[in-house]
């Protein structure tokens, strides 16, 4: 950050008008997290700004060298919080490359709209707090409400509300519950029409639109080439969607619209959420209609695979030591690097692997949407006011445990 | 003797009104999350008490047994008479509020004058506590509410003006007699709208709560209080609120005059008055705030035209 001229108090450089430091973060209402800024402000104009992250750095990918992969699982699901199953399928995507295999086609849709529903969860809450940060606190209960019926969905499924670590390596952990099929639909029927609900409260009115509109702009080239991606991409009017540009899983198998908006402000990229949460609604159903009804939903590999039938593990010796096996020593990956990246809620979520042949990874970088995303904070808040920062800040999504990894 | 009698007397009512207006912020802040729970599909409080009445009296409590701080380096004179500043101009606005016919306590020639200028003293309990505190929230805050308060006063003071010019007077009690028959918001919709709004940013109310903005400055002017003297804030802009949804009755909805029922006058003052408190309650759990520029904008640039088209249309009418 070459503009950047907090530190640069050099005689000579002094502005005549006396400058505010502001220092915005890391405990705020308006930061999602832990983010720090540092402002300055002439009067309430932000001159220049400062990011600090890591206040929630946890050495994820330093932690997964010493992991087995399974044991990486769980650490995927903290990355964003808001969306625990596209983790943990960028995650397991990238080691069935490795391994070259596949899950079966059941896994495959059932990974597909868990994830998609993670999408809803984790677009619900920013739509929410986005009107809530600047002011109208009704959206975000409002949200919640629904965020809450996704969690039930997702603890009936997976047995966690948050961290579900649900999607496994060569498939998913267990197969849908009974009446699962009922209730999914029941939630999509009732959130479509909930989604008009919330248009009506904030979306049409002038207050919300004067906070939004034209404020924290970013052209599409700039978009590309700060990296941006996701929803604040499309925002800026880039027609790129990893699920329809390099489908993955059955993605190819389903009829969806990607979004794309055209000014690149903060409206746009909360309204490009509010109608990807359409879409995912539509995903879900398409999934539930296409779906084998019976079948595998994991590979039948029993050097991967825990056994299918918990009752064998009692019963037969060889299930016993695979069972054994798995749990103390995980399984091993043919040596190789890999690069997958997967359409998350946030944006491009990736994952490189390399491995050496044994059960750990030698080496995994997370590429998190999150944190490339909020490096273009800076050119965006210039020349706005204080209170842009946060609508701003909102408008991009950021989830700190991302961000830090 | 007489004298002393007199004087007895007008201190007892005196005090008989400081009190109902010390206990008002008690329903309101019930009522207040009452109305917010229920409107984003919660209940409120709902554990003292039943339905959560007894919630302010817990609140209160809690208050009162918080430990007072302030901070190093704050301006320790000013940061402790800014709440009190911010609460006097509420209690003396209401020595010339009539409640009923003959229920006042001083009946004023300039009353409405007097009221919008001790109104408007109230800011400087905000100035002075934003500035003695310190903190860079605060005092932002304070410059916010310095904007803002240029911004609406002059629209506020221009939007009555209509209503001198009907009812040919600046005494309250002449005002509201003057619309027995018809109230003025059928004559002054467009100077009501403009009162309206700008009494919103009086009360510092969503979607002008500009100095508080939780959203982007903490807490804004009082981040730094805490116990009592935050409270002291707190009771201070209930009675804002209580006053402007009082003037707006008397200037615009008929005071104490009813219609159809014929319900005794003080109880169809206090029904109109809870209704405008009701819509401020409502609009906060509705509506964003609008940025500290956009609502200089909005004053000079909607209010104000709009506050003088109003008098001239008045004035043509009148003529």
């Amino acid at each position: 950050m070459t503009e950047m001229t907090l530190l640069d108090k050099s005689p000579g450089n002094e502005s005549p008008i006396k400058e505010i430091l502001l220092n915005l973060g890391p405990q705020h209402p308006s930061t999602h997290g832990v983010l720090r800024l540092l402002l300055q402000m002439e009067g309430e104009k932000i001159e220049a700004l400062d990011i600090i992250i890591g206040y929630l750095h946890r050495g994820n990918e330093k932690l997964a060298e010493s992991f087995t992969y399974t044991q990486i699982i769980p650490l995927t699901d903290r990355l964003d919080y808001l969306c625990q199953p596209s983790n943990n399928l960028a995650y397991c995507l990238a080691v069935e490359k490795l391994l070259g295999i596949e899950a079966p086609e059941r896994a495959q849709y059932i990974r597909v709209m868990m994830t998609e529903l993670s999408r809803i969860s984790g677009h619900l809450l920013i739509s929410g707090a986005l009107p809530m940060d600047l002011g109208a606190m009704t959206t975000l209960l409002y949200v919640m409400r629904e965020r809450e019926m996704i969690m039930d969905l997702m603890e009936m499924a997976t047995g966690a509300r948050m961290h579900s670590s649900y999607v496994r390596v060569g498939g998913i952990r267990e197969d849908l519950p009974e009446g699962f099929t009922d209730r999914m639909l029941e939630f999509c029927r009732i959130f479509r029409a909930r989604i008009v609900d919330y248009e009506t409260l904030v979306d049409k009115n002038r207050m919300f639109l004067r906070r939004t509109r034209d404020i924290g702009v970013i052209s599409a080239v700039d978009a590309i080439d700060w990296g941006l991606s996701g929803p604040c991409l499309r925002a800026s009017g880039v027609d790129w969607d990893m699920r329809r540009d390099n489908p993955y899983e059955i993605y190819d198998r389903l009829q969806f619209d990607v979004i794309v908006r055209e000014n690149g402000d903060c409206y746009d990229r909360w309204k490009c959420r509010m109608d990807e949460m359409r879409e995912s609604v539509k995903m879900i159903e398409q999934c539930l209609a296409q779906m084998p009804k019976q079948g595998p939903v994991m590979v039948d590999m029993p050097q991967i695979a825990f056994p299918g039938d918990k009752g064998k593990v009692q019963a037969s010796m060889e299930s016993l030591i695979q069972q054994f096996q798995l749990s103390a020593y995980g399984f091993k990956v043919p040596a190789g690097e890999t690069y997958v990246s997967i359409e998350a809620p946030k944006g491009e979520l990736g994952f490189y692997i390399i491995s050496d042949g044994s059960e750990k990874p030698f080496r995994m970088k997370i590429r998190a949407p999150s944190f490339v995303n909020l490096q273009v904070l800076y050119d965006l808040c210039k020349g706005y006011y204080l209170a842009d920062v946060i609508a701003i800040v909102g408008s991009l999504d950021p989830v700190m445990k991302e961000v830090d990894k | 003797m007489s004298g002393i009698l007199e004087l007895g007397i007008m201190l007892f009512h005196v005090m008989v009104v400081i009190i109902i207006l010390f206990l008002v912020p008690i329903p309101f802040t019930w009522m207040e999350r009452k109305v917010a729970g229920h409107i984003q599909q919660r209940l409120g409080p709902m554990r003292v008490g039943w339905h959560g009445v007894l919630q302010p009296l817990a609140d209160g409590i809690k208050l009162l047994t918080k430990e007072d701080i302030i901070p190093d380096r704050a301006d320790r004179l000013l940061f402790k008479i800014a709440p009190i500043i911010s609460l006097v101009p509420p209690f003396a606005v209401f020595v010339a509020v009539p409640f009923a016919d003959n229920l006042l306590l001083s009946d004023m020639n300039i009353g409405l004058l007097y009221i919008l200028a001790v109104a408007g003293l109230g800011i400087y309990g905000v100035i002075f506590g934003g500035w003695a505190s310190n903190s860079k929230y605060s005092l932002l805050g304070s410059i916010r509410s310095c904007a803002q308060l240029i911004s609406y006063e002059i629209p506020m003071g221009f939007a009555v003006i209509g209503v001198m010019m009907l009812s040919q007077s600046m005494n309250l009690s002449d005002i509201v007699n003057a619309q027995a028959d018809t109230w003025n918001i059928v004559y002054q919709p467009l100077g009501f709208f403009v009162f309206f709004i700008a009494g919103l940013a009086e009360a510092q109310r969503v979607p002008f709560d500009l100095a508080e903005a939780e959203g982007d400055l903490g807490a804004g002017y009082h981040t730094e209080y805490s116990g009592m003297r935050f409270s002291y804030f707190m009771i201070s802009e209930y009675l804002v609120m209580l006053t402007i949804s009082v003037l707006c009755v008397i200037l615009f909805f008929g005071g104490w005059h009813g219609f159809l029922l014929p319900l005794p006058p003080l109880l169809w003052f206090t029904l109109k008055v809870g209704f405008f408190v009701y819509l401020f309650m409502w609009i906060r759990f509705t509506f964003p705030r609008y940025r500290y520029d956009q609502l200089m904008s909005i004053g000079w640039k909607v209010l104000f035209p709009l506050s003088l088209a109003n008098i001239l249309v008045t004035g043509f009418f009148i003529v």
